[in-house]
């Protein structure tokens, strides 16, 4: 093998070898430790009552985050892409923001807001609206970790495809909701796509903030990632490998979502 | 009718249009030539409302149309590179205006059938516009906009992302187009040889004010200046004026009056030939012959030949 | 037969402009869900003066996890620094069966939850490895932790850049001599080192905050192996919401200036752009 093949093969063997011990074979141990006992086994694991609820509440708070932010995300990458508006550089900024915040951090501020003790708590306890430790707190905490994602893909796809497409359809008599409907909306499709498979697959792996303001009530309050850490710690080591197992599993999902939205996206 | 009255244009400190006043008769096609930076593209924009001027109005069929948006000034509106709906089939970019107008779907269906017929499309009304040519592209994009029947057509270089032998096809097409459907036309380009096909009337820009307006005719046979006559076709200098290459005539024999000169290069450009000599004073000056009178004189490098300066031109 | 219209209106009955709504609202988003929240915590760690957000936060406990996290986290960032620019330029330009699942499993840890990828690094490295090896308790652990959940950061950075890269570079100093190593060092390297350096900067600034990964194996054993996020989050549940606020702040404050520090790469990454 001349000199170049073997440092080629090298670089890719040191590559591939990283890979493999820091990603790929942990979890092949999970997934193997989960299934050596037998489906059987894992199915009992994921439908016990305390896992069913974790997955809906899980699968509830994505779905109405997920949206929202997708709302967001649009009207954001609008903003900064065709916006003739002050502020851009602030929004672009502060949409940054959730990528570099530690997630617990996230759940004590959502606490000092929603807590009893916290900003607008006095208020929430005159009207009975329970936030913390409940499905509203949860969803605050998901938002706030998932918001950017919409945005950062659609705004270059909206920047690439351009606004000569809405200049045409005003000159043929589009007003500006009529030319955002049935010209930029599908023409940023696969980006918006591409930001909520992300979104949803943040969503759902959220621990850190929901740690914070669950509560953790068994039962009420547990999403999927919560379950695993609680039955960890119940020392139902199984039964952790087997929500971890699910929640993999799903983020394969993501993944295989992303390479299949991924490409539709650069194909404008 | 158009009317442009005093507009002016800046962006940042760069000034697109200078008070530019023109007009474009109903029916006819008027070209805005010029070269890249005059201002032709501000100015139909400025038209069809995609940009708004500092000051100025602009008139279309009539009324003042300056601070209405393009939905509402009754303009179709062709771009250089298409701007076609991608995620739609022709029938439906066709379609777009009169499904907006909320016209029923029989009408909306007979009106698309009939305009891609006039454009030569028929067929094609199930495809995407990425499965089209360019030229397809853009036929579809004119039929999209007489869709709506606008009561002014904008061409912003329609042809200029198309190849050279496209081009030459649909300029002789839409010129054909526009006989068929005599709609007052805008066209802006920087060939002057697609304003001099085209053009009922050119208006001619420089650095955002208006150069010369006329004929095509006019333009080449009067220009106002020598901006305007260098840019419609090719000039000559002598004694301090420009001439036509084609006004200078040649001969084989001393004439009366006429000078003599030094051929140094004879270049046979296909149908015409170039007579590249050297007068007596050592300027350099070019003729263009055509075959037959190239036949007739058979130049060659190194021969004397004697020249007649034109009488018309314009100085340099 | 349309009528001419007051001058001074810029478009005709188009109610509010898109770009003001779409701003409006997205600002108005953002505040509500991230700015205020936030404001809470730099509130709530000044609740007993400057004094009392200095007690707090100069503790034993959370300097010694302030300090272990940045060292953990930028020992992390620089790992993934190198291991992240061979593999990215391993993914573009070498040619393999698979390379195309590889690439597309980079995006893994982003995908998988943080608790999970705790829980998988514990399976293989923790008491009950199969190979033996076991971090559970250790420093060593953190970092294996981070290690995993900052993985994509350089490589997605570096990536693009490299695809990107102009080979006429390399192939001209190949031809004046250059041996393939120099050519990395001195030509394709001062290219790729504002990507390599932005990647860096987000995989610092996500290991800075990282929890979900590092609880279940590290033990969080105070003064040892306890990060600042397993602090804040010990400090919620003892009640001490203005220490656990002071705490925040500084990791936001810490958040901020690598979220600047990147804008101010990217700036100057494009100088080269030439």
């Amino acid at each position: 093998m001349s000199a170049e093949r073997r440092s080629r093969v090298g670089l890719r063997v040191v590559a591939l070898g990283y890979l493999a011990g820091l990603l790929l074979i942990p979890v092949g141990v999970v997934f193997y430790r989960t299934f050596e006992k037998g489906l059987g086994a894992f199915w009992a694991s994921i439908t016990t009552p305390a896992a069913v609820h974790a997955l809906f509440l899980t699968l509830e708070v994505a779905l109405i985050s997920v949206p929202l932010n997708a709302v967001f995300g649009v009207a954001a990458a609008w903003a900064l892409v065709r916006g003739r508006v002050p502020g851009k550089r602030l929004l672009d900024a502060l949409i940054d923001l959730p990528f570099a915040i530690s997630p617990v951090v996230v759940g004590l501020s959502l606490l000092l807001v929603y807590g009893r003790t916290g900003w607008l708590g006095p208020w929430l306890t005159e009207h009975g609206i329970q936030v913390i430790f409940s499905l509203p707190g949860i969803v605050l905490a998901t938002i706030f970790v998932s918001m950017p994602f919409v945005a950062r893909e659609v705004a270059p796809v909206l920047a690439e495809v351009g606004e000569e497409q809405e200049q045409a359809a005003a000159t043929l008599g589009a007003s500006a909701w009529q030319s955002f409907w049935r010209v930029t909306l599908p023409s940023i499709r696969w980006g918006i796509a591409y930001g909520v498979v992300l979104s949803t697959a943040r969503a759902i792996g959220e621990f850190g903030a929901v740690s914070v303001v669950s509560g953790k009530i068994s039962g009420e309050t547990d999403t999927l990632t919560l379950l695993v850490e609680k039955r960890f710690q119940n020392f139902d080591l199984a039964g952790a490998y087997a929500a971890s197992a699910l929640l993999a599993m799903i983020a394969l999902a993501t993944l295989v979502g992303m390479t299949a939205v991924g490409s539709r996206r650069s194909e404008s | 009718m158009i009317a442009v009255e005093h507009v002016s244009k800046r962006f940042g400190d760069f000034t697109a249009l200078d008070d530019v006043s023109l007009e474009a008769p109903d029916g006819k096609l008027t070209a805005l030539l010029g070269p890249s930076g005059s201002g032709k593209s501000t100015l139909l924009r400025v038209i069809a409302g995609l940009e708004v001027p500092d000051s100025g109005t602009i008139v279309v069929s009539g009324s003042d149309a300056t601070r209405l948006p393009p939905q509402k000034r009754g303009i179709g509106f062709v771009f250089q590179h298409y701007a076609a709906f991608k995620h739609m089939t022709l029938h439906e970019n066709v379609a777009f205006g009169l499904k907006i107008r909320k016209r029923p779907k029989a009408d909306v269906n007979a009106k698309v059938g009939e305009l891609l017929h006039l454009v030569g499309l028929d067929g094609f009304a199930d495809r995407y516009p990425s499965q089209l040519s360019g030229g397809q592209r853009q036929r579809m994009a004119l039929a999209r906009a007489l869709a709506v029947e606008p009561s002014v057509l904008l061409l912003d270089e329609p042809f200029g992302a198309l190849d050279a032998n496209v081009r030459g096809d649909l300029r002789a097409w839409l010129r054909r187009l526009h006989e068929e459907v005599p709609v007052t036309t805008v066209l802006v380009t920087h060939d002057q040889e697609e304003a001099m096909e085209l053009a009922d009337r050119i208006v001619l820009l420089r650095d955002g004010k208006v150069a010369q307006v006329g004929a095509p005719r006019e333009l080449y046979e009067q220009p106002a200046d020598s901006f305007v006559m260098s840019f419609l076709g090719p000039v000559s200098k002598l004694d301090g004026r420009l001439v036509r290459p084609h006004d200078v005539a040649l001969s084989d024999r001393p004439e009366d009056g006429w000078e003599e000169a030094m051929v140094q290069r004879v270049v046979h450009l296909g149908f015409e030939v170039r007579v590249e000599m050297v007068r007596g004073d050592g300027d350099e000056i070019s003729a263009q012959l055509t075959r037959a009178e190239a036949e007739a004189l058979e130049p060659e490098a190194g021969s004397i030949v004697w020249l007649r300066p034109p009488a018309s031109g314009v100085s340099a | 037969m349309s009528v001419a219209l007051p001058i001074g209106r810029r478009r005709a009955g188009a109610g509010v402009p898109p770009g003001t709504l779409a701003m409006g609202t997205s600002m108005l988003w953002i505040s509500v869900i991230v700015l205020l929240p936030l404001a809470a915590v730099v509130a709530r760690s000044l609740d007993g003066g400057v004094d009392e957000f200095w007690r707090h936060v100069s503790s034993r406990q959370a300097v010694s996890a302030l300090r272990f996290t940045l060292v953990v986290a930028l020992a992390a960032a620089a790992i993934n620094a190198a291991f992240g620019t061979l593999i990215a330029w391993v993914l573009v330009r070498d040619r393999f069966r698979g390379k195309g699942l590889v690439n597309a499993l980079i995006d893994l840890p982003f995908a998988l939850p943080t608790i999970v990828a705790g829980l998988t690094l514990l399976a293989l490295y923790g008491p009950r490895s199969p190979v033996g090896i076991n971090v559970a308790l250790t420093q060593a652990a953190v970092l294996l932790a981070l290690l995993f959940v900052t993985l994509p950061f350089v490589i997605r950075a570096v990536q693009p850049v490299l695809l990107e890269l102009d080979r006429d570079m390399e192939e001209a100093a190949a031809s004046l001599g250059a041996r393939p190593r120099t050519i990395f060092v001195r030509v394709i390297l001062p290219n790729l080192s504002p990507a390599i350096l932005s990647g860096a900067a987000l995989a610092f600034a996500r290991g800075v905050g990282e929890f979900g990964s590092v609880v279940l194996i590290s033990g969080n054993i105070p003064f040892h192996t306890q990060v600042a996020s397993v602090f804040v989050f010990k400090q919620i549940e003892s009640d001490n919401p203005v220490g656990a606020a002071a705490v925040s702040v500084v990791l936001l404050l810490l958040s901020l200036l690598v979220l600047v520090a990147i804008r101010v790469l990217g700036g100057w990454g494009s100088r080269h752009e030439r």
